[in-house]
């Protein structure tokens, strides 16, 4: 009736929501440009350990990895506890030296490179650091004889051991 | 609008990892070409023999019990020889050539004349040992000829090596020299069977 009656809005005033759009689209290029896709799924339990020289690696593409560790719990009761290799999406489950197969494995990785990039492949072993150096070492020797000889021991940087 | 955002935003989240790979990069040496091993004659003194055996435990140039962290100051001293002990590496006379001018502590024409240690260590571990241990006794031997070249490069160029910029010609000419300075001479050796039973 009066001609000054406050305008009250019937329950809560809505959010103005116009700039959400931007907002999420604003982060989901964030996201787009500052991560890496996930390649493969690491069968295998990895602990990586922690030394205080490491360096980062470069250029992603020219990375190829190798996984040593115990199988996941969940694979277990078919690959069992021993420690085992995985090469892409592959657990490698020879009996013995699986030199054969990592040296395909190269080869195949380094298929993949253009030619120019061909000898700067890089062989990234990712290990847990309780595996004994035996297996290690076959990989090695397979990775020379493969002549894939540039490799890098993934590794964290161990901030505590900086100050000594 | 916003929904499909959502929707690309989460699939993102999930299929995307954001880890940097980091560690260690080393140089496997090749396989000789003819399978006939050949004998490098090297001199006894110029090797560092660091032996990891099943236990985890170091021998360092004969001397059994070597800790990790002891590790570093025993390979910076055999690279340098400061006092020209007779057990410890031979130098030869070598000219290493710097960019012209880039230190006040250089000739003019950039060319350094020094001895360089002949210096080799040698890494063998047994098959039991555990990667971590050998992955700790590579670093600190990295890490000795790591703080080599930087006190080098910090008296000569008043820089941390590390800082040296590698898309600057001048400074990857020099991060070269230095590396050629103090070489990362480190030969892990065919893995065989050490200390003890398996």
């Amino acid at each position: 009736m009066s001609k000054f009656r406050r305008k009250k809005g019937k329950g809560a005033q809505k959010i103005n929501t116009s700039s959400l759009p931007d907002i999420i689209f604003m982060l989901l290029f964030f996201f787009m440009v500052s991560t890496t896709m996930r390649e493969t799924e690491v069968q295998v339990q990895i602990k990586i350990p922690e030394v205080s020289e490491v360096k980062k690696l470069e250029q992603k593409s020219l990375v190829s990895y190798i996984y040593i560790g115990r199988p996941n719990r969940g694979l277990q009761g078919m690959y069992g506890t021993e420690p085992l290799i995985q090469l892409n999406d592959k657990l490698i489950n020879d009996e013995g030296i699986p030199t054969e197969t990592v040296q395909d494995f190269v080869l195949f990785e380094r298929e993949a490179l253009p030619e120019v990039d061909k000898n700067k492949m890089v062989m990234s072993l990712r290990i847990d650091e309780d595996i004994p150096m035996g297996k290690v070492d076959d990989v090695k020797q397979a990775l020379r004889r493969a002549k894939a000889l540039i490799i890098n021991y993934s590794a964290r940087k161990d901030y505590a051991e900086q100050g000594r | 609008m916003a929904d499909i955002a959502f929707l690309l935003l989460i699939f993102f989240l999930v299929a995307t990892t954001m880890d940097v790979d980091t560690g260690l990069t080393r140089l496997l040496p090749p396989i000789p070409e003819d399978e006939q091993k050949e004998e490098v004659k090297v001199n006894k003194r110029n090797v560092l023999v660091v032996l990891i055996n099943r236990n985890d435990q170091l021998m360092v140039g004969g001397q059994f019990g070597t800790r990790v962290d002891e590790l570093k100051d025993i390979v910076m001293e055999f690279f340098t020889n400061p006092t020209n002990d007779k057990t410890l590496p031979e130098k030869v006379t070598k000219e290493i050539q710097f960019p012209p001018g880039s230190s006040p502590l250089l000739p003019p024409n950039g060319l350094w004349v020094g001895s360089v240690s002949k210096g080799v260590i040698s890494l063998q571990n047994d098959r039991s040992t555990t990667y971590k241990k050998y992955l700790k006794v590579q670093n600190e031997l990295v890490a000795a000829v790591n703080q080599l070249r930087q006190d080098f490069c910090q008296l000569y160029f008043g820089k941390d090596f590390d800082d040296l910029n590698m898309n600057n010609p001048t400074e990857k000419e020099i991060a070269e020299a230095i590396r050629d300075r103090y070489k990362m001479n480190i030969s892990e050796a065919e893995p065989k069977n050490i200390g003890g039973l398996n």
